[in-house]
């Protein structure tokens, strides 16, 4: 998924480029609004596993394979905006292997740190409305919806490629197989993400932003954030 | 104990990422990813250009002049996962003080309302 420098023409990488940094920069600004202390080198942590898991291709049909994207499971472990700044720290750290164009950074920013961790979080709490409210529905809800992200990602990758793509191929075979093999690698992400999720609800159940729900309803009223705000 | 408790965590969740980097990744399909074999089957690989650092140490998750593929390809995961993990746990604290910067001391008013409103949106 990672997009080599010369795949997309230079327009286009800029007006992405210009996309993955304002998500980027919102995302910085609600991660210093809503991070708490000890969530620092947590999100660290979901960053360098990450980069872990990225690297383990699995095979996914003939002659192709796919890794985890990780926007889902970021957002599901440190929240949306952390995980998005997640998923760029992975990007930009893979430069120094040589993985994703530097040119094509914004492109590769914007399409699995914006489109796939925001989109499948979007995804996730619709999910998560509909299914009761358990830990075996995050970890489900996370799943499914990490799945989708992985062809939420690739379709804004064509996307890209018909504003400004070289070498001329008919946009909608390069969406259909897209879309196709995404498929399939996104059932990897979905199981990966799912049994991430998982095994952090069985140790450590009040480190998943995305089950708080279940955590503490109680604390879920009283946000400190008004009266302090009063204070100033 | 909490604390400590999250220590470990953090402890244990370093150690299953330096595994599967470190290890498991030698394992992995080096089989062409999704896009790649897209743009193949497309005809528009051709198109890709070179990385800029396609001839740095650690290019394609390789050290450089470490011949042995599998264990070439683990240190530069665990290369990757450390300067990941530092890079995230700085930039997360970073991130974390520009907040209690903006919510300034009790102390001192004026500074507290100057470095709110530079970050207001």
């Amino acid at each position: 998924m990672h997009i080599p420098d010369g795949f997309i023409n230079a327009p286009t990488s800029l007006a992405a480029g210009a996309v993955a940094a304002g998500g980027v920069g919102v995302s910085l600004r609600r991660a210093a609004q809503t991070l708490q202390e000890r969530q620092a080198p947590l999100a660290g942590l979901v960053a360098a596993y990450i980069f872990a898991v990225q690297m383990l291709n699995f095979p996914v049909a003939a002659g192709t394979s796919g890794h985890l994207l990780g926007g889902v499971l970021a957002a599901v472990l440190v929240g949306p905006w952390a995980g998005c700044i997640c998923v760029a720290v992975v990007l930009v750290v893979q430069s120094l292997f040589a993985d994703g164009g530097l040119t094509a950074l914004g492109l590769n920013i914007a399409n699995m740190a914006v489109v796939g961790v925001f989109g499948g979080w979007a995804i996730f709490r619709l999910l998560r409305r509909a299914l009761p409210a358990t830990k075996t529905s995050v970890s489900v809800s996370a799943g499914i919806a990490a799945g989708i992200s992985v062809v939420l990602a690739a379709t804004a990758f064509v996307v890209e490629y018909a504003i400004g793509g070289a070498g001329g191929a008919p946009v909608g075979t390069v969406l259909a197989a897209m879309v196709g093999v995404h498929t399939l690698i996104g059932i990897g992400e979905g199981v990966i993400t799912a049994l991430t999720v998982g095994v952090v609800l069985g140790v450590r159940p009040d480190l998943v932003y995305g089950a708080q729900d279940l955590q503490a309803p109680l604390v879920l009223g009283s946000r400190p954030e008004p009266a302090a705000r009063e204070v100033r | 104990m909490r604390s400590s408790n999250l220590r470990r965590f953090l402890l244990g969740g370093l150690l299953v990422a330096i595994a599967l980097a470190l290890v498991v990744s030698g394992f992995a399909s080096s089989a062409p990813d999704g896009l790649e074999k897209v743009a193949t089957d497309k005809g528009f690989l051709e198109t890709a250009r070179d990385h800029l650092f396609a001839d740095g140490p650690l290019a394609d998750y390789a050290v450089k002049g470490i011949d042995n593929e599998r264990l070439s390809t683990g240190l530069s995961g665990l290369i990757g996962v450390l300067v990941t993990f530092g890079i995230g746990w700085a930039l997360f604290a970073l991130v974390r003080k520009m907040r209690s910067g903006s919510e300034g001391d009790a102390g001192d008013p004026g500074a507290s309302k100057d470095a709110g409103s530079a970050r207001a949106p």
